[in-house]
């Protein structure tokens, strides 16, 4: 019997497994930031195991709600900038220099194929995206990982998801994850780790990879991921080009992290994407989704592009072309929010930045933000919000709110009309 | 090992998540015991909002629920926020894997029953208490209506999880181990 990339990333890291269902790992990467980590830093303090396994493998952002918006923001901020200076962490970004984590860790290469990650953010799933097993988990665990470097999960069970077809045009990976939520259900996926594959992911970029692996945990899934291709390699080469001799010869190193042709799925399921069109959803649940046609001329108070999900510069470009020489409607409040400086400062050099302010949006730093509701954003009671983001829970953005999610170019033709609207009759022909 | 059970309380849904039950908002506290007056306040049972500070609530010791009860974020203190209110046990049909196992992490747990024994335990009357017996694996559960028999059902816990409950959690465990 063959492996899954998940049994093989789960072997190359086994410390332990003290019952058959339970294996502990080894870390290759601890993720920490403001919201999760304090309260572990605390309590190794204050249980004098204020220690960390290795500061190089730490990795740690203030980014949730950032700068800080009030006294209790700012201490959660000071606990993490001292901690890593105490302990030595370097690769900490604070004010300035910080990103929606999941944007920002890839960005920087910290995410190679094969290697362990966790964080305690549910969206690390996201990582996935380069062929690592990555998974969000809580303040206990992340605690331990940060003591120890090792993490406890079941053994893995994985299910396929073969994406085929092609997509038209204004049709993303957005309404893909949508539609593939939609199918499995909130609870689907639960326990288990979904493998994108298919022909269509092999021609997506990361960034929309990133979009398919960081909602699989709306479906339940522990993670998501994808095989490290050539897409990886070449996103990768300027942090691996001392490791290889060429492009080439990483690509042919990633296949190990491939799943064997007679690897065992608890289930498979093809999603053809040639008749898919724009997704959005209408409840207090990510598996409640509809063709947009449907949900068309609801009225919407706000439009928020950004978020671990679709807040790179894929996507600010996406609502960027419908955007362009539009303003928006009136009474809507537009919020984009760049996801690192990195794609901030490009979307100003691509002119994009200037698109945004001419249509009459708010440009935000990046920061996690309004997408949970905690700052820059934030929606009042019986406020509608069409939103690039992952999550559309009760209360998710504002109390009384209530969130649609959608693709960056819905949200732009959203933005323009006022009401939920397709993406497509605003592309230019 | 420490005892686990009380009066239970009755959430009649499936998919209650992480912002219901403590909204993020509250993620700015740096304490547990900050999080306490905020149990389940953003919860709706048939679309409408729960009473989070009703008699029954404040006295129960523990949730029960129906399936994937604490999908969505990775917040422990979904967790923290029933600990901080005296709740050591959530009994469900199913659990979102990261809310599950932040349960046993922290020492206390998250239960699975069949979907039939969920089902049979919202169909009693009265007043509900339930007592678990950590040994024999079986939840007693008890009703103040007089016509109703005790309902027993039984559960299973692996010996991993049971280690951690024993040990009063992860970071105890792993520090002993690894």
């Amino acid at each position: 019997m063959g492996k899954t990339i998940t049994q093989k990333i789960f072997d190359a890291h086994l410390r332990d497994s003290p019952t058959p269902e339970n294996m502990v790992l080894d870390l290759d990467v601890v993720l920490c930031h403001e919201i999760t980590t304090p309260i572990a830093i605390m309590d190794l303090m204050e249980k004098g195991m204020d220690r960390v396994f290795d500061p190089t493998k730490i990795k740690a952002v203030i980014d949730h709600v950032t700068p800080a918006k009030d006294s209790k923001t700012a201490a959660q901020g000071k606990i993490m900038r001292e901690w890593a200076k105490r302990q030595n962490i370097k690769d900490f970004f604070d004010v300035g220099e910080n990103g929606v984590c999941h944007a920002l860790f890839p960005e920087k290469g910290f995410i190679r194929p094969g290697n362990t990650v966790i964080m305690g953010d549910s969206h690390t799933c996201t990582h996935g995206a380069f062929g690592a097993f990555a998974a969000g988990v809580g303040t206990t665990d992340l605690e331990v990982g940060i003591l120890k470097g090792v993490c406890t999960f079941r053994t893995p069970i994985s299910m396929k998801v073969v994406i085929t077809g092609e997509l038209k045009e204004g049709v993303v990976a957005k309404d893909v994850i949508l539609a593939i939520i939609k199918r499995i259900t909130v609870n689907g996926a639960t326990d288990r780790i979904i493998e994108f594959t298919g022909p269509l992911v092999d021609t997506m970029n990361m960034a929309a990879r990133m979009t398919l692996c960081n909602m699989a945990v709306e479906a339940g899934a522990t993670s998501g991921l994808c095989y490290p291709d050539r897409v990886t390699a070449e996103y990768l080469w300027k942090f691996i080009k001392d490791d290889y001799t060429t492009i080439d010869a990483a690509v042919e190193e990633f296949t190990k992290w491939h799943s064997d042709a007679d690897a065992e799925y608890a289930e498979v399921i093809e999603l053809n994407v040639s008749n898919l069109v724009p997704q959005v959803t209408f409840g207090y649940k990510p598996d409640q989704v509809k063709d947009i046609k449907e949900m068309e001329g609801t009225p919407v108070d706000q439009v928020y592009i950004g978020s671990c999900t679709n807040g790179r510069i894929e996507d600010l470009r996406q609502s960027a072309a419908i955007l362009k020489g539009k303003k928006l409607a009136a009474g809507v409040r537009g919020i984009v929010t760049p996801a690192t400086p990195a794609i901030y400062s490009q979307a100003l050099d691509e002119g994009i930045i200037k698109i945004f302010m001419d249509a009459g949006f708010c440009v935000l730093n990046p920061t996690c933000g309004a997408c949970l509701g905690m700052s820059s954003g934030v929606l009042a009671e019986d406020e509608v919000c069409a939103a690039t983001t992952n999550r559309n829970f009760s209360g998710r953005m504002g109390k009384g709110g209530m969130v649609h999610l959608m693709s960056p170019g819905s949200a732009a033709a959203t933005a323009i009309t006022g009401t939920i609207s397709d993406p497509r009759q605003f592309l230019v022909q | 090992m420490k005892t686990f059970g009380g009066p239970a309380i009755l959430l009649d849904r499936d998919d209650i998540n992480t912002d219901e039950i403590i909204p993020a908002k509250y993620l700015t506290e740096i304490t547990k015991i900050a999080l306490k007056s905020h149990l389940l306040e953003d919860l709706l049972l048939d679309g409408k909002a729960f009473d989070s500070h009703s008699p029954e609530m404040n006295e129960a010791k523990v949730v029960i629920a129906r399936a994937n009860f604490g999908c969505g974020s990775s917040r422990e203190h979904a967790v923290w926020v029933f600990e901080v209110n005296d709740i050591n046990v959530v009994i469900a049909s199913s659990f979102a894997r990261i809310f599950r196992q932040n349960m046993f992490n922290c020492g206390i747990l998250a239960m699975e029953l069949s979907e039939g024994d969920i089902n049979a335990i919202f169909a009693m009357s009265g007043k509900l208490s339930v007592a678990v017996d950590m040994e024999q694996e079986l939840i007693n559960v008890h009703s103040d209506d007089a016509a109703l028999a005790d309902m027993q059902c039984s559960f299973s816990l692996n010996s991993y999880d049971k280690n951690l409950v024993s040990a009063g959690g992860w970071l105890a465990y792993a520090d002993a181990n690894y």
